[in-house]
């Protein structure tokens, strides 16, 4: 039987989450008022929260300086088509070691992960130059491949969580019923699966966004996401804060704008399995 | 008649066609420094000249050196031009992996490069890569404060005077430290100034023989007066502070001191960002009394082909644009004289009008006052004065620094500090076949 909650208990717990939830948020807050600062007010001590001039000057500056269409154009084509292909590969891989496990099914499962423990730099060189050989710096389907293949471990991992949930005797039942494979998989399995793979596909389109590694070293001028972007805003000789702030703000915006209406969608795949 | 008309139309046409054969899209690699910045916004000029088109590729400093090396190093073939600096130039020209600008035009007037930076950007006495600014290190100071104090900044100061300076301009109440200095781990950011300020106190990295010279004397009397001042008259955690959080505090009007790039002169000197635009003093970088070497470094970021590009020609247009005399006029007409890339050539510091912006007489002194083959007091067997021009040095120096950075913090003593800097240099010089 589940505890009862006192409203006492229950305020103070929601207070909680909120000074959490703010505490992570405020970073981001932070850049978002930066970006409408002046660069003096920018470094101002003590700290200016809110009553400055606000001005979209930064704005206007990075606008006129970069290309911010070829940048997002490019992020969205790199982590939608890594998470397309990752998905792709890792739904039959996933289905496989959760329905039709062997001896081994933890072991690769294990090994798959331990990919993600080698420091990326590592394979700098080796990957650099099999991309001049193949042709494939600075494009975007020379880096779908690549993040494709960095995520691929977690996203064969999540699936596989999310398949074991689903109860084998649901599929057996259908199948009891006459179903064939094509109507198990679509009328039976997909459904149930959905928030699992929807989650998966956001959290790897998030983390394909982000990713800063591999796109500022493989790229130059056609294939350069958003991070090459904020990346040019950032100086070690003078201070130029309120200008990488408007760029980091433009560079986040689409994946927040993105996060805040899958938010539900995420929490649910996120928190799938977790309470039996 | 026709036939006339006819072949006038194809000498035209093909006329046409070659020009259009020639002109170029270059890509370039280059830092976000203010005057990058400010160049990429005249490249229609070069364009308009020329033809060729220019695609930036702008990226934060320790980014682009990791991309350019990378690239440089694979033949990857990336860039037509790099922007790089005086520690790389004379490796990467050594290795053959840069284009020699030996057979840049008259009208360049290559001559006309200060001979320091001519020198630093040359290997074996060829220029691998042409100055776009350069820089010194120098003291800034405020005068309103020094006036109070009732005390007089010398052109060349001892670190002594610094001190006795610190300790009067020092005002815990007002928020006001007597002196901001680099102590951020890093062999470019406080790697680079306590090399320079080992160099004043007569001490060096290596000896002839590459043995590594941190069990020296002079070592731990630069880096005990160095905690010394910081401790005492310092801003709170300066062992993380780096050049841009030095601009800061000094903007801020929150340091008597900074010594610190040349170029720092020309933001703190601004009203639009600096609150003490008006009360800046500057002066040589100091030495400990008796020695002859001062706190000076010498940096040039500079324009460089790497071989293998296809495009060498119209590069080489773009490095001949880009540093050439006509570029400073061109920005000089436009957003005046205090805004043009300094410390590349002598012609700017003869023109009257440069003369008359208060940090250029002190910016070109500090420049002729830095020499890379005798860095200091005693005969080193590298070049480089704030480094060591060897590939092994960055990843070495920054160990070092980060050792002196955890000294600074008071993670370790100063003796502990030197005994780690001796072992981790004399460790990467034997592996690397140097000893």
């Amino acid at each position: 039987m589940a505890r009862a909650v006192t409203p006492r208990r229950k305020l103070i717990n929601t207070g909680l989450a909120w000074a959490v939830g703010l505490l992570i948020f405020f970073p981001i807050l932070w850049t978002i008022l930066t970006s409408f600062k002046t660069e003096a007010q920018a470094i101002a001590s003590p700290p200016i929260f809110l009553g400055f001039d606000w001005t979209l000057e930064n704005y206007s500056v990075v606008m006129e300086r970069s290309n911010y269409a070829r940048f997002l154009w490019n992020s969205i084509l790199i982590a939608g088509g890594s998470t397309i292909l990752g998905l792709i590969v890792a739904v039959p891989a996933a289905w496989s070691m959760a329905f039709v496990p062997s001896r081994r099914t933890k072991d690769i499962l294990l090994w798959m992960l331990s990919t993600k423990m080698l420091p990326a730099v590592g394979v700098l060189y080796p990957i650099y130059l099999l991309f001049i050989q193949l042709g494939l710096l600075d494009s975007r389907a020379g880096l779908v491949i690549v993040m494709m293949l960095i995520n691929l471990p977690i996203i064969v991992w999540m699936l596989y969580t999310y398949f074991r949930e689903i109860p084998v005797e649901i599929l057996e039942a259908a199948r009891m019923d006459g179903a064939t494979l094509k109507e198990e998989v679509l009328y039976i399995l997909t459904p149930m699966a959905i928030p699992g793979i929807a989650s998966t596909m956001l959290l790897n389109f998030i983390l394909a966004w982000n990713e800063a590694f591999w796109t500022l070293n493989l790229t130059a001028v056609n294939a350069a996401p958003l991070t090459a972007f904020i990346a040019s805003y950032s100086s070690p000789e003078g201070l130029f804060f309120a200008k990488l702030s408007a760029a980091s703000t433009m560079a986040i915006a689409p994946i927040l704008i993105l996060g805040w209406f899958s938010q539900k969608q995420l929490v649910r795949g996120l928190t799938f399995g977790a309470v039996k | 008649m026709y036939l006339r008309t006819a072949l006038r139309a194809a000498t035209a046409l093909s006329l046409i066609s070659v020009g259009a054969a020639q002109a170029e899209t270059i890509t370039i690699a280059t830092v976000n420094n203010g005057d990058m910045i400010r160049m990429q916004g005249y490249t229609d000029d070069f364009t308009a000249k020329t033809g060729h088109e220019v695609e930036w590729v702008t990226l934060e400093e320790n980014v682009l050196r990791q991309r350019v090396t990378t690239d440089i190093t694979t033949k990857g073939g990336q860039f037509d031009i790099m922007t790089i600096g005086m520690y790389e130039t004379p490796i990467w020209g050594a290795n053959g992996w840069l284009v020699p600008l030996d057979d840049l035009s008259e009208e360049y007037d290559v001559d006309d490069i200060l001979p320091a930076m001519r020198n630093g950007l040359s290997h074996d006495g060829t220029l691998y890569a042409a100055p776009f600014y350069g820089e010194s290190s120098m003291i800034m100071y405020r005068t309103d404060l020094m006036e109070e104090a009732g005390l007089e900044m010398p052109d060349a100061p001892t670190w002594q005077f610094i001190r006795e300076a610190a300790a009067a301009m020092d005002n815990p109440e007002e928020e006001i430290n007597g002196i901001c200095l680099r102590g951020k781990a890093g062999w470019g950011e406080g790697g680079a100034f306590i090399t320079v300020t080992g160099n004043s106190f007569g001490a060096r990295w290596f000896d002839e023989e590459w043995n590594a010279q941190f069990d020296q004397p002079e070592w731990a009397e630069a880096i005990n007066f160095y905690v010394n001042l910081m401790n005492d008259y310092g801003p709170e955690g300066y062992a993380t502070n780096g050049f841009n959080e030095n601009l800061n505090l000094f903007q801020q009007g929150k340091c008597g001191m900074w010594i610190d790039a040349t170029v720092a002169a020309s933001f703190v000197t601004n009203p639009d960002d600096s609150t003490v635009a008006d009360s800046v003093g500057f002066a040589l970088a100091p030495n400990a009394e008796g020695v002859e070497k001062r706190a000076n470094w010498l940096w040039a970021w500079a324009l460089a082909i790497p071989a293998g590009t296809q495009k060498e020609a119209a590069a080489k247009e773009f490095i001949e644009w880009a540093t050439s005399k006509e570029y400073i006029q061109l920005v000089a007409e436009n957003e005046g004289w205090a805004n043009v890339p300094p410390g590349a050539r002598k012609s700017l510091y003869e023109t009257p009008e440069y003369q008359e912006v208060p940090f250029a007489q002190k910016t070109l002194d500090s420049i002729n006052a830095a020499d890379p083959n005798n860095p200091t007091v005693e005969p080193v067997p590298y070049v480089g004065i704030q480094f060591v021009a060897i590939p092994e040095f960055a990843g070495m120096a920054t160990e070092v620094s980060q050792e002196f950075s955890a000294a600074y913090a008071g993670q370790q003593s100063v003796e502990e500090a030197l005994e780690k800097a001796q072992a981790i240099t004399n460790e990467t010089m034997e592996a690397a076949g140097y000893r």
